[in-house]
């Protein structure tokens, strides 16, 4: 078992290398590249698999030349048959493979829902354990230039109700070579989210393999008037926000969940038993969502430090719109986070 | 008829539709007790599929099956001891009573799980047999399946990806006729199961369910396609539930289905229609076949007394297993 041989980053802290001198900055594109291929390496039990992933786009870039490495036996690509191959991938995953099972768009994962739901995530419970779904499902939220509705949706609250199953948004490169590493390397189902406008952002990304676990947030801020508890690209949004509070006299501490399931419930609730203030900025829908979620753990557990109540930044309730000048309204900013951080003062 | 196989085969194929038999008959005097509190869909009248497949198969190939999945289970080598704990609920239960009649798993004996939702364990099969064409350790991939899952997108996705690589998974479609109370012809058009096969580019073969011979035949060629790397066969082996879709009681009298009709497979009894041509080609004798009887349901009565003495799981080990 190759995997317990690598380092697990579970301090918490936003790159182990991130200050170090003479370091590799490398983007989120291609931490994510490095990892599949490191994984590849590895482990002959990994494949890849997914709808055109060996084409010369590569999914953004992120599978671009690995199947000239690895070969089609290893980085294949897939029939337009969303739920019959993530079955097969279940399948050869309950053998004893390792498969990643790529998907352009998160939009695609609703056509997959039976065999992710039912069979996924149910697999060893329903064997007592006997038998472990090694399953890593990536998918990519689209974003801008009239994706609309079926191309840009943030699904990530679908599959984190599901026992069974966990559910990943890295924002850095740092943290999608890790977490990626970190599902490939765990025995159970992960969905890993990522976000189409995070691929060129570039930071300092060990060149060695690494696993970040689920479950294991980071503050990206520290602050102390206001928690900003933000995922995936709504991590920008919320940095921005806190470099204009700080001009304007007000402390944001910037929390990224990393892995929306399972939540890092003791950060998140250290952050805002600090802060005294929340606001939750997730990239999807708020009903039922993530930002619920978050909310309701800030009321379970950390209610009697509130001074405020909690504010929660999400998508309007309705499909993203094509035109410009409706995205433009649809997708919220740091300009909101900020405004609702000073109504909270 | 049966002279081109071995004794100790024919044997072994009569066994294991006896075992199946008797096994689900112990089932249906023991379920009124209300302590298999779980829903058991049986196969009393289908045994010979499950017998004349599973013969074929190695210790270490794979088989993946449904709801209806006890016949599968044993006839590929899985313990009545574990099987009957797991209707139990109790902890040494094959799936350590977490999965119930519908979720029976033995992946030392090459049963990786068994799904209730109809045609899902198609592609999964599929993937197992990607999986062992990748590891090249010569197994071999099979999918238990019923009429209905051939109405679902599950079936033709498994099929077309299985026929596009070659994959050595067979695929065995048991029509017994109805999905549920709904029958067969008020949910596809006239066309034989099998015949899908050729749109997916590959053999497909039909024929009596009942008649353990020709499913061993028909499945014979299909492990030896796939083994060879011919890839997948569709097989398509029609016979009749004895009981209701779910429990151990009769739906004929509720109206779900003609009692004519349900008459006229009772008078073609896999098991009985085997017995009788092993008898009268003295491959067996009536007393071979009572001995076996008496052999096996001693088997059961211990396998049951097991499971009821064995212990339920504790209720602080909800949470294991979920990851």
């Amino acid at each position: 078992m190759p995997w317990t041989k690598i380092q697990a980053d579970d301090s918490r802290r936003p790159g182990i290398f991130s200050s170090g001198q003479g370091v590799r900055e490398i983007s989120y594109r291609d931490a994510i590249r490095e990892a599949l291929g490191q994984a590849l390496d590895m482990d002959p039990d990994v494949f890849l698999i997914g709808e055109g992933i060996d084409d010369p786009g590569g999914v953004f870039g992120t599978t671009r030349g690995l199947s000239e490495v690895y070969g089609a036996e290893r980085v294949m690509d897939s029939p337009i048959a969303e739920n019959g191959m993530t079955g097969v991938a279940i399948g050869a995953a309950v053998t004893g493979m390792r498969p990643v099972l790529i998907h352009m768009r998160v939009d695609f994962l609703p056509l997959s829902m039976d065999q992710i739901i039912n069979h996924a995530a149910k697999w060893s419970y329903m064997t007592g354990g006997r038998v472990k779904v090694p399953l890593t499902i990536r998918a990519i939220i689209g974003r801008g230039w009239g994706s609309a509705a079926q191309h840009s949706q943030s699904l990530q609250a679908l599959f984190a109700h599901i026992p069974g199953l966990r559910v990943l948004m890295p924002a850095s490169p740092y943290d999608a070579k890790g977490l990626l590493l970190g599902s490939i390397a765990s025995d159970s189902p992960t969905v890993v989210i990522e976000h189409r406008w995070l691929y060129d952002q570039k930071e300092a990304v060990p060149e060695e393999a690494y696993i970040i676990h689920a479950g294991r947030g980071t503050i990206r801020r520290e602050g102390t008037d206001v928690s900003i508890v933000a995922s995936s690209y709504m991590v920008y949004e919320a940095l921005r926000a806190a470099s204009e509070l700080e001009k304007r006299g007000m402390s944001a501490e910037v929390v990224d969940l990393r892995s929306v399931f399972p939540l890092d419930e003791e950060l998140i609730v250290s952050s805002v038993r600090k802060t005294g203030r929340l606001i939750i900025a997730d990239t999807g829908w708020r009903s039922c969502g993530i930002s619920a979620e978050v909310a309701a753990l800030a009321a379970e557990k950390a209610l009697d430090s509130l001074k405020a109540p909690v504010k929660r930044i999400c998508l309007p309730p309705a499909p993203t719109p094509a035109s410009p000048a409706l995205e433009q309204a649809y997708y919220p900013t740091f300009q909101q986070i900020v405004a609702t951080a000073r109504e909270m003062q | 008829m049966t002279g081109r196989i071995n004794k100790e085969t024919l044997t072994a194929l009569f066994r294991t539709m006896l075992r199946i038999r008797l096994f689900e008959d112990r089932v249906v005097s023991l379920y009124p007790d209300q302590e298999m509190k779980c829903p058991v869909h049986l196969c009393i009248g289908q045994e010979a599929i499950a017998a004349g497949v599973c013969i074929h198969l190695r210790k270490e190939d794979y088989i993946f099956s449904t709801h209806r999945s006890h016949g599968h289970c044993i006839a590929k080598g899985m313990g009545l001891r574990p099987l009957a704990a797991e209707l139990y609920g109790r902890s040494n239960g094959c799936s350590r009573g977490r999965g119930g009649s519908m979720h029976l798993a033995d992946p030392e004996n090459g049963i990786p799980g068994t799904t209730a939702i109809v045609g899902g364990c198609i592609p999964i099969a599929v993937g197992a047999a990607l999986s062992a064409r990748m590891k090249k350790n010569g197994r071999i991939a099979v999918a238990f399946f019923g009429d209905g899952a051939a109405e679902e997108g599950t079936f033709h996705e498994g099929l077309n990806y299985a026929s596009l690589r070659k994959l050595p998974v067979i695929f065995v479609c048991e029509n017994n006729f109805y999905a549920t109370n709904s029958p067969l012809k008020a949910r596809q058009p006239e066309v034989n199961i099998a015949d899908k096969a050729a749109g997916h580019g590959m053999p497909g073969v039909w024929g009596d369910g009942n008649d353990v011979m020709f499913v061993h035949d028909a499945c014979k060629e299909a492990v030896e396609r796939a083994r060879a790397g011919g890839g997948p066969t569709l097989l398509e082996f029609r016979t009749y539930r004895w009981k209701g879709h779910v429990g151990p009681d009769s739906d004929i009298e509720t109206g779900c289905r003609p009692a004519a009709e349900y008459e006229e497979w009772v008078r073609r009894c896999p098991v009985e229609m085997f017995g009788k041509r092993l008898m009268k080609e003295a491959v067996l004798s009536q007393g071979d076949i009572d001995r076996l009887t008496v052999s096996i349901g001693a088997e059961i009565d211990d396998a049951m007394e097991f499971a009821r003495r064995s212990p339920f799981p504790q209720q602080s080990e909800m949470l294991d297993h979920v990851y």
